[in-house]
C-alpha cells in the first residue's frame, strides 16, 4: 500500500518510565511459575503515570523534533490497550497537552499490541490524500499481566509518537506498507477484566510468527527488496527472543535486528513495543539507510513498513531525546513497590 | 470533585497557560481576569515555557484526599524562568533528594482522582532538568 502523495516522518519521540523490576524478582515471588527464558528488566510506571502521561511525554518529544506549529496537526491518534478511561478518549488529553486542539481528529485505536501502526497507516493515508499536512500517531501502554503469569516476566511500559507529513519535509520517507490480518484468538482481555488471557504456546507459531512472516514477505515482494537491502529490521517484542527468531526466519541477520530489541531492557510495552524499537533504529540511522518496521497485534495481525532515512535526520534528531537516555535509567523496585505502583494490591 | 472547575483549569494544568497584562506587561500564573500589578482588565493568555528553579521544598507524608496513593512525595514552590512562583508537586525525584535551587522543568502527570468512578485530573508537576 502506498499513498498517492509521498509521506514521511517529520519527528519522532519516545518515553519510558524510570522504575525497573527484574524478572529475577518476579521469579523470587512466584517461584518460577512463569518459566522465564533469560533475564529481563522491565519498566514500571510510577504511581502518577499512565498511558496518557506517557503518550504526552512522547508526543512532546516528537513535536520538539518536528518543530511544527501543533495547530497544524489534523489528527492525534494513539493506540493502547490500557486506557485510563474505559469511555473517554486518551487522545483528546494528549492533543490538548501539546496544543493541537480543537481542529484535529483525536481517537484511541485498539488492536492489542499493534494499534499504533494501524494509526500510522491511517495517518499516512490522511497526509498522502491531502486531507492533512501533518498527523500524529503513536502507541502507549502500561502493559497488564496477571500476577505470577508468564506475561509478568516480560510486561513493561512506555510510549512512542510520530509526526507524519510530506516526504519532502521528512527525516524518513515511507516506501510502502502492508497488513496481514486474520481472526486468531491467541491473546485477549474480556470486558471488565483487569488482566489478559493468552493461549500460551499458541501465541507463537500460528500467531506472532505466521502474521509477521506474511506481512514482511508481502512488503518485500511489493517493493522488490531483499533483507540485505535494509540497515535495520525492527519487530514487535513480546520477549527478547521472538524478534530475533522471526528476523532469522525471514533472512535478516542478528546484526540487523538485535540492537533494536529494547524489550530486554524495558519489557514489552505492548502498543509502544515495536515503535520504541523503531525509534531506536532512527536514533542510530544515517541518511540513505532503509529500515523495516513490523508490528504484531494479537487477534491477530501484523503491519509492515519500509522507510528510507533522509539527510534531514542530521539537523532534526538533535532536537529530540534519544531513546537510550530512557533505557539507561534504572531505579530498581522490589515486587512490593511494583505491586503498589501497578495497582496489583487491592484492599477490600 | 468539581468537574467544571478542573475543566476550566485545563489550559493551566496541561500547558502552563497563565496571563500577560497588555497594559503593564506583567506575567501571572494561573490565568487571571485582572492584573495583580496594575489592576488592568486587558489580559491575554500566555503559555509559560516550563523551566524554573525550586525556591523551597517539603515532603508530604499525610496527603489530602485524592493524593494518598502518591505519598511520600515532594511539594515545592517553583519560580518559573519568566518570574511567577508556582506551587507544585515534584516528580522523578525522591523527596530526600529534592532541595531548593534545583533546576526543574514542567511535565504532565496524574495529579489526583476522585475514587474509581470519578474523573482523573492531569496536570503539571516539575521534574529535575535533564532527567530524560
Amino acid at each position: 500500500m502506498k499513498p498517492d502523495r509521498t509521506v514521511g516522518i517529520i519527528g519522532y519521540g519516545g518515553y519510558v518510565p524510570r522504575y525497573r523490576i527484574d524478572s529475577a524478582e518476579i521469579d523470587r515471588v512466584w517461584k518460577g511459575s512463569g518459566q522465564p527464558r533469560g533475564r529481563t528488566v522491565m519498566a514500571v510506571p510510577g504511581p502518577d503515570e499512565d498511558t496518557a502521561t506517557m503518550a504526552i511525554a512522547a508526543a512532546r518529544n516528537a513535536m520538539a523534533m518536528a518543530g511544527i506549529d501543533p495547530s497544524l496537526l489534523r489528527a492525534v491518534w494513539f493506540g493502547t490497550e490500557s486506557k485510563p478511561y474505559a469511555v473517554k478518549p486518551t487522545s483528546t488529553i494528549v492533543a490538548d497537552a501539546i496544543g493541537a486542539l480543537p481542529e484535529a481528529s483525536a481517537a484511541d485505536w485498539e488492536f492489542a499490541c499493534k494499534p499504533g501502526t494501524e494509526a500510522m497507516q491511517a495517518a499516512a493515508a490522511m497526509v498522502g490524500s491531502g486531507m492533512a499536512r501533518y498527523a500524529m500517531c503513536g502507541g502507549a501502554d502500561t502493559a497488564q499481566s496477571r500476577p505470577g503469569d508468564a506475561l509478568e516476566y516480560n510486561t513493561g511500559a512506555g510510549g512512542a509518537a510520530f509526526v507524519l507529513g510530506p516526504a519532502d519535509e521528512s527525516l524518513a520517507a515511507l516506501e510502502a506498507s502492508t497488513s496481514y490480518v486474520t481472526n486468531t484468538p491467541d491473546f485477549f482481555r474480556r470486558e471488565g477484566r483487569s488482566y489478559p488471557s493468552h493461549g500460551h504456546r499458541f501465541t507463537g507459531e500460528p500467531a506472532y510468527f505466521r502474521h509477521i512472516r506474511a506481512s514482511v514477505t508481502r512488503l518485500l515482494d511489493e517493493l522488490g527488496l531483499a533483507p540485505s537491502d535494509f540497515k535495520a529490521a525492527v519487530f514487535h517484542q513480546p520477549n527478547p527472543q521472538f524478534p530475533v527468531r522471526v528476523a532469522r526466519e525471514l533472512g535478516f541477520s542478528r546484526e540487523q535486528a538485535e540492537p533494536y530489541v529494547v524489550s530486554a531492557r524495558m519489557g514489552n510495552a505492548y502498543s509502544a513495543s515495536a515503535l520504541l524499537g523503531f525509534a531506536c533504529a532512527l536514533d542510530d540511522a544515517a541518511p540513505g539507510d532503509r529500515i523495516l518496521l513490523a508490528s504484531y497485534g494479537s487477534g491477530a495481525g501484523s503491519d509492515a513498513f519500509s522507510f528510507t532515512v533522509t539527510e534531514r535526520i542530521a539537523e532534526r534528531r538533535p532536537r529530540g531525546v534519544p531513546i537510550e537516555r530512557y533505557l539507561s535509567q534504572s531505579r530498581p523496585v522490589d515486587y512490593a513497590l511494583y505491586a503498589r505502583y501497578r495497582g496489583k494490591l487491592r484492599v477490600m | 470533585m468539581d468537574i467544571a472547575r478542573s475543566w476550566r483549569q485545563q489550559d493551566s494544568n496541561l500547558r502552563l497557560v497563565g496571563s500577560r497584562c497588555r497594559v503593564c506587561e506583567a506575567l501571572v500564573f494561573p490565568q487571571r481576569l485582572r492584573c495583580p500589578s496594575c489592576g488592568g482588565a486587558d489580559l491575554a493568555d500566555h503559555a509559560f515555557q516550563g523551566g524554573g528553579t525550586t525556591v523551597s521544598v517539603a515532603t508530604v507524608r499525610e496527603a489530602p484526599r485524592g493524593f494518598a496513593g502518591q505519598v511520600p512525595y515532594a511539594a515545592a514552590l517553583v519560580r518559573l524562568d519568566e518570574g511567577p512562583v508556582v506551587a507544585a508537586m515534584l516528580a522523578d525525584v525522591e523527596p530526600e533528594e529534592a532541595c531548593p535551587g534545583m533546576r526543574v522543568s514542567m511535565i504532565t502527570r496524574r495529579i489526583r482522582q476522585d475514587g474509581d468512578d470519578g474523573p482523573i485530573v492531569y496536570g503539571y508537576k516539575f521534574a529535575p532538568e535533564g532527567s530524560p
